[in-house]
């Protein structure tokens, strides 16, 4: 396989699997209104690496048990009294305060935070690929396998009920496949930028879509050229991978909006 | 419509001694309930009288803190929801919400859109549609399910009069069709659809219930009621040879008084 042993290609590997399983679940976090969900959720992987390197354990596994846990406790919190968006905003920013305190208080090791926060995407070495791979494919296949119920129970909870749905256990679905985006995406584009990639092909993909599964679709098309002309372009510029993979999706987004209100007003005249 | 004698029929559900809690809070108590095959029941109440509680228990969305319910096994339910709200996020044609979360034959869509009234809009945006034509895709939706039980939940509400009166003929429409028992909530209190069986006047508890001329001359109602409108209820009529003149179609508001309103018809 000396494929991949070219450390661009295994980078350009890594960011099209995130950027295939982040696109689809992104639509959901568009459609419920989760961003801020997603935010407190990928701030806990700090405290998940914080976890991982103190007891030993995997840093995938570390960052997913941890953004469980912090999923589970804001969706527990929110619908008591608080509103969504105080609690949200004290649970995303309170952990990743805790996950840096957390890291530099594990004695001998230093680690490189910032490869945590922003990503390492050209240090993705071929067991972060099949990790990668792995929970891109298990994303990808939980929302396929669950998708009308999905949609239905994003539309109304009620109406999911009368169809014998569950609407918590469609929830908690949800939640855990973005808590394994997270753990899959943290070494690509870090725990700071991993809701960007989850948002924005999405929200590009939007204006242009008449169904969900046109909307998932072209989101996962959107979302694999922003990772693969990211990383060409970081790879010109010579600039830090993930945030520049994060800026082209960016980019992306202006276009689709901007072409959007175009054609709008065409149709106007 | 005809009812079966009593004895002889199976209810598609039985509540018995209901007690709905909510935080905490009482919203329903002891409460008994029942629906017959083909039966049209309105429940009217007061805001905050537990109607819809009473409607999301019997689609089993709420626990109960005490009593029972029984749904007859293996009843289909339609369920039209009070408000659904679809995000201006969420692209979705009229055609792939009716195929949520069923996947729907093209014929089966056209046909139940047409049986709601609703034929021109399956290529439409859901958030773009007006209030009227997203309850009749609602109701389409309900339809689908080949309901015994079609449930509405204010489903004309943020109608005109003229939109609900065409709303609830073409309810009892389908119920003549297709012999499906009829559930639903009206806000409108002075307008009970006279088609009903069955009037129950709900305000945290089972105040009366009736035929509609019974509930409407009710003591408890009119002590629910009676202020507002000088004790009188309404009763939507219509025949099936003569239409409602929008203009004229009102019924029982202020300064209205109709002091045996339980047989006399609306003007119209």
């Amino acid at each position: 396989m000396s494929l991949l042993d070219n450390f661009l290609i295994r980078a350009a590997l890594a960011g099209l699997g995130v950027a295939l399983a982040a696109a689809p679940l992104g639509c959901f976090v568009i459609w419920r209104r989760m961003a801020y969900f997603g935010d407190a959720t990928s701030h806990a992987a700090i405290l998940g690496v914080a976890l991982a390197l103190a007891v030993d354990l995997p840093i995938f596994g570390g960052v997913l048990l941890c953004c469980l846990l912090m999923a589970t406790l804001v969706s527990g919190l929110t619908g008591r009294g608080h509103g969504s968006d105080t609690i949200l905003g004290v649970a995303a920013h309170s952990a990743l305060a805790l996950g840096l305190v957390a890291v530099s208080l594990i004695p001998g090791i230093r680690i490189d935070l910032s490869s945590y926060l922003f990503g390492d995407i050209l240090a993705v070495g071929r067991a972060d690929l099949a990790v990668i791979w792995g929970g891109a494919a298990l994303i990808l296949g939980l929302l396929g396998w669950r998708w009308s119920r999905l949609l239905t129970a994003t539309l109304n909870a009620d109406l999911a009920r009368a169809g014998g749905i569950d609407p918590g256990r469609e929830e908690r679905v949800l939640t855990f496949a973005l808590a394994l985006a997270v753990a899959v995406a943290i070494k690509v584009v870090g725990a700071l930028l991993i809701t960007a990639l989850l948002l924005i092909p999405a929200a590009a993909a939007r204006p242009f879509s008449r169904t969900p599964e046109t909307m998932a679709m072209l989101a996962a098309g959107l979302g694999a050229a922003a990772a693969l002309g990211g990383l060409r372009l970081s790879y010109l510029a010579d600039t830090p991978a993930g945030p520049t993979v994060v800026a082209t999706a960016a980019g992306i987004f202006a276009f689709s909006v901007s072409l959007a209100a175009l054609r709008r007003r065409a149709r106007r005249d | 419509m005809p009812r079966l004698p009593r004895e002889r029929v199976v209810s598609l559900v039985e509540i018995e001694g209901l007690d709905v809690r909510l935080d905490g809070r009482p919203v329903l108590s002891r409460i008994d309930f029942r629906i017959d095959p083909g039966e049209i029941v309105t429940l009217v109440g007061p805001n905050g009288s537990g109607k819809t509680t009473l409607m999301r228990s019997v689609i089993g969305a709420i626990p109960s803190a005490a009593g029972r319910i029984r749904r007859r096994p293996g009843l289909r339910i339609g369920y039209v929801p009070q408000k659904l709200h679809v995000d201006t996020t969420l692209p979705l044609t009229v055609g792939r919400f009716l195929s949520l979360p069923v996947r729907i034959g093209a014929a089966s869509t056209r046909a139940a859109l047409e049986q709601a009234g609703a034929g021109a809009l399956l290529e439409r945006q859901m958030s773009e549609l007006s209030g009227g034509q997203f309850q009749r895709v609602m109701l389409a939706r309900a339809l689908l399910a080949r309901p015994e039980l079609l449930i509405l939940d204010e489903a004309t509400q943020g109608l005109d009069q003229p939109g609900s009166a065409a709303f609830y003929r073409q309810i009892e429409t389908i119920r003549d069709e297709t012999g499906c028992a009829v559930l639903m909530v009206s806000h409108e209190l002075h307008v009970v659809m006279a088609a009903s069986d069955r009037v129950i006047c709900l305000n945290g508890h089972v105040c009366c219930h009736g035929t509609p001329e019974h509930v409407s001359s009710a003591p408890e109602y009119r002590a629910l009621f009676g202020t507002g409108t000088g004790g009188a209820l309404a009763l939507y009529r219509h025949d099936h040879d003569h239409r409602h003149d929008p203009d004229c179609a009102h019924a029982g508001g202020p300064g209205h008084d109709h002091p045996r309103a339980g047989t006399e018809r609306t003007p119209g």
